[in-house]
């Protein structure tokens, strides 16, 4: 029973950070139809500048957000409107698009990558913030796990906020449902667009900075971020914050239970579970 | 114009005969170190001619080159001493096609960039359970692999690019080279009139990962020891992607250029400064995907276009006195 | 003699029945229209029965012989071939190629490369594309590319050809050019289901009309019936 409730509790925690890296990805592929293969590299990029802040200079790492969130965001706004949106300009079919757009993801996640080694090395990194646990009963809780949590909820919650309740957001969900009657409407589309792009990012960014309150970091981290990413999305719903952290939760807990079982296979039971995923819904992961 | 064109016919042939006959002799007199270098450049021109055979052919993105590679790198150590170096290739080759027809079999019918993620994540999946088992079932890490001397492999390999190269041309110019060229262009349509598309697309893939299973075999003995972690590298996944994109696809020099200009870039950098590798690596593929639709082919191809469109009107110019000049098109 | 026979075949999308228990059957040589509004299951319904996509219920019988289950290119063998409403020639393939890749696969039994050639010519000089034999698929008009469809499909030696409003699109010099083209085709022994909005074709070559709305078969008959009958009108005319 206590185990029962430990595996659950580790789920939801573990949820919590899943289910934050998964938000940017879900709007991207939804509103832009880029699949960011390079999405974990923004990851690990918001993960060390934070992990540099707060050894630096002893900032704490929950405020490093607002060095992560601003550095990703302007880092997406460029890439898509760059990048992107030139090569959309001359791909003929939006198919097309779709493959070669991967294919530069790609390419742009071994920039980043490269660039990530560069400044930061190979070796793997990390700084300890709030490790300690406390006990409720036999239940063991640690605390910066639980904070995770909340901050997660909360980055999840303004996300949320900001895209149902501003005009910016609304806009941006107008342009994703509907392009050209969005278009008719004034909305400028490319704006749009990087600006979804960057929220995205901004969001990797987030998830980064939660990733470094607890694991240890490394410039090679960036694709299984990805991968997980892409499942919460597949699990939870394609552009909905709400099914990210349904999915978020479902993987973590599914995560947590391999974990009881047998530590060393629980990025092979992802995988596993992301192929079947890809099987069973052939039409399209991403049916809305 | 007629003998133009037979000229055109006979160059490219006569082009690769001589550089396969430079190629045999070059040993002969050549230092160790060219020839170490030569190896790697014919691995990657291996790995990519093999990923044209299926992805050129069928416009499917496969990311599974790193998983018949690492197959065929780690049969090497697991089979190590047990089977002479030609069955050892021969039997890593079939191992890679039968994963290959398991893996075509359940994924083929996927949309694009779905087939190309499934590829990927089999990489990433076999290399953990791999990883996995090797520590918690055997107990041991990886294995050794025989040392095979640099002349030997570097014959074989370029055997293997032979035969791939002839392959190739020998199904480009067949009745299923046409099929293949219809399922790419529009696959609903070739399968309404009467191609297989699956049964095509499953065993043109098995017979890509043949090669590369074989390349991985060869590759193995220079390598002296092998483990799921460095068998099955993802980077033996996108090498040859991009090496492909950015000779261009259009013709069999292509990927033979793009895999030897990147090859040669990263033995003289890998050693040198890995990130900076990486980084070139990354800037082309993106720089290739926006601005060079066709690779480096396209890029001749639309060079030469530029001169002739420029040179012949000015010859003719000259030729008629400038009377007819606008009549060339 | 009857060449196919279709069997309470239903399709569902989600909760759309697109097409619900349609029977039919289609005489040896005969050309047999097929109308309807636009969504009215039409085009699905060539779907199911040349095994683009599998029915939820209902069967297919051509020649004798049950063919729902099996893969379109074995439909294709076995005679039966149809061609896209939009259209789908091989794009960055010549004409020639086109139809020579339909002799080559889509023949039943195997075929040498020589008889193909010879098939394949045969085929642009009956559908007149053979001075375009060279010229990329994708750079022809509409209305040649719909031929080099056509053409392709014949090239398999079909027994029954589908078309999918082949006509669409064309200006009246070219409908009467199809028209005659499938006259021709007939002529040569192959039965012609066509489905078709342009009425005044339907009504001329056609020997018997289908009518569907809403997935179901609502009327069925000759030209001047279909033309008479009051739940068509109605339907045409919109309530
Ligand atoms: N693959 C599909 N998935 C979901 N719905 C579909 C699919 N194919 C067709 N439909 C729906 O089924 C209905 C019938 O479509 P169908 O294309 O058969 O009509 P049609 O009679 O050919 O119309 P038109 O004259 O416009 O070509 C439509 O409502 C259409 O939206
Ligand atoms: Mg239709």
């Amino acid at each position: 029973m206590v185990l029962l409730i430990n595996i659950i509790l580790n789920g939801l925690l573990l949820g919590g950070i899943y289910a934050v890296t998964a938000v940017g990805l879900s709007l991207q592929y939804g509103v832009a139809r880029i699949l960011n293969i390079a999405h974990g590299e923004y990851i690990m990029v918001g993960a060390f500048l934070t992990w540099l802040v707060h050894t630096k200079f002893g900032v704490n790492p929950l405020l490093c957000l607002a060095v992560a969130g601003p550095a990703m965001f302007i880092l997406g706004y460029l890439v898509q409107t760059f990048l992107f949106r030139k090569l959309k300009e001359k791909t003929p079919t939006p198919a097309e698009f779709e493959g070669s757009s991967m294919l530069m993801a790609f390419g742009i996640l071994f920039v980043i990558q490269s660039i990530a080694i560069f400044l930061w090395g190979t070796n793997i990194e990390g700084y300890s913030y709030l490790a300690y646990s406390i006990y409720l009963g036999d239940i063991r809780l640690s605390v910066n796990r639980l904070v995770i949590l909340i901050a997660a909820l909360a980055i999840c919650l303004l996300f949320y906020l900001l895209l149902t309740r501003t005009r910016t957001g609304k806009a941006i969900r107008a342009a994703s449902q509907d392009p050209d009657a969005a278009a008719l409407m004034g909305i400028n589309i490319n704006r749009m667009l990087a600006l979804c792009f960057a929220l995205g990012a901004m969001m990797a960014g987030f998830a980064g900075m939660l990733i470094s309150l607890v694991y240890q970091l490394q410039t090679n981290m960036g694709m299984q971020y990805t991968i997980i990413a892409i499942i919460v999305v597949v699990l939870g719903g394609l552009g909905s914050i709400p099914g990210s952290l349904i999915g978020g939760f479902l993987l973590g807990i599914l995560g947590a239970i391999v974990n009881s079982i047998e530590p060393g296979l629980h990025m092979a039971a992802y995988y596993l579970l992301f192929m079947i995923l890809l099987l069973v819904k052939p039409s399209g992961i991403f049916g809305r | 114009m007629d003998n133009n064109n037979k000229l055109k016919k006979i160059i490219g042939p006569v082009i690769l005969v001589l550089i396969l006959a430079f190629m045999i002799s070059l040993p002969l007199f050549a230092q160790n170190y060219t020839i170490i270098l030569l190896r790697t450049i014919l691995m990657y021109v291996a790995l990519t001619l093999s990923w044209v055979l299926f992805s050129g052919f069928t416009g499917y993105t496969s990311l599974a080159t790193a998983v018949f590679y690492g197959t065929g790198l780690y049969t090497a150590g697991v089979l190590n001493g047990v089977l002479p170096l030609p069955l050892l290739m021969l039997c890593s080759g079939l191992i890679s096609a039968v994963l290959a027809l398991i893996i075509g079999t359940i994924t083929l019918r996927l949309r694009g960039i779905y087939f190309a993620i499934f590829t990927l994540s089999s990489v990433e999946l076999i290399k953990h359970v791999l990883n996995w088992y090797e520590i918690n079932v055997l107990g041991v890490r990886g294995h050794y692999v025989t040392r095979v001397d640099y002349g030997t492999v570097y014959y074989i390999l370029l055997a293997i690019v032979v035969l791939i190269l002839i392959t190739t041309y020998l199904i480009k110019r067949s009745r299923y080279g046409l099929a293949l060229s219809g399922i790419k262009s529009c696959e609903e349509a070739a399968v309404h009139t009467g191609v297989n598309a699956t049964a095509l697309k499953v065993l043109l893939f098995a017979l890509s990962a043949f090669f590369i299973g074989m390349t991985g075999t060869v590759m193995a003995t220079g390598m002296l020891y092998v483990d799921s972690i460095i068998a099955f590298n993802l980077n033996y996944s996108f090498f040859p992607t991009l090496m492909a994109i950015f000779g261009g696809m259009s013709s069999m020099f292509g990927p033979i250029i793009g895999a030897t200009v990147f090859a040669y870039l990263q033995e003289y950098l890998i050693t040198r400064s890995p990130d900076a590798y990486m980084f070139i690596f990354g800037l082309v593929m993106i720089i290739t995907i926006l601005y060079l639709p066709d690779g480096l082919v396209g890029l001749y191809v639309r060079i030469r276009e530029l001169l002739l469109q420029k040179a012949i009107p000015q010859i003719r110019r000259k030729i008629s006195g400038g009377k007819h000049a606008n009549t060339a098109s | 003699m009857q060449i196919l026979q279709v069997e309470g075949l239903s399709k569902n999308f989600g909760g759309l029945a697109a097409v619900s228990g349609v029977d039919l059957q289609v005489e040896s040589g005969e050309i047999l229209g097929l109308i309807g509004p636009n969504g009215a299951g039409k085009t699905t319904l060539f779907n199911l029965i040349s095994g683009t996509i599998a029915p939820n219920s209902g069967k297919v019988i051509f020649n004798n012989e049950v063919i729902s289950g099996l893969k379109p290119h074995a439909i294709c063998k076995k005679g039966l071939v149809r061609t896209f409403q939009s259209c789908k020639t091989f794009p960055g393939m010549s004409v020639y190629q086109n139809v020579l890749l339909g002799a080559l696969f889509g023949s039943p039994g195997k075929i040498s490369r020589e008889q193909a050639d010879v098939e394949t010519r045969e085929i642009l000089e009956f559908t007149e594309l053979a001075e375009l034999s060279d010229v990329p698929a994708e750079s022809l008009t509409l209305e040649k590319q719909k031929k080099v469809e056509v053409a392709r499909a014949l090239a398999t030696k079909p027994k029954l050809l589908m078309l999918d409003e082949m006509m669409a699109g064309l200006n009246p010099t070219e409908v009467a050019e199809s028209m005659e083209l499938v006259r021709k085709i007939r002529d040569k022994g192959i039965t012609v289901i066509m489905i078709e909005h342009v009425m005044k074709a339907i009504m001329n070559i056609c020997e018997r009309i289908i009518v569907l709305d809403h997935g179901k078969k609502i009327a069925e008959g000759t030209p001047e019936e279909i033309s008479k009958n009051k739940t068509v009108i109605e339907i045409y005319l919109g309530e």
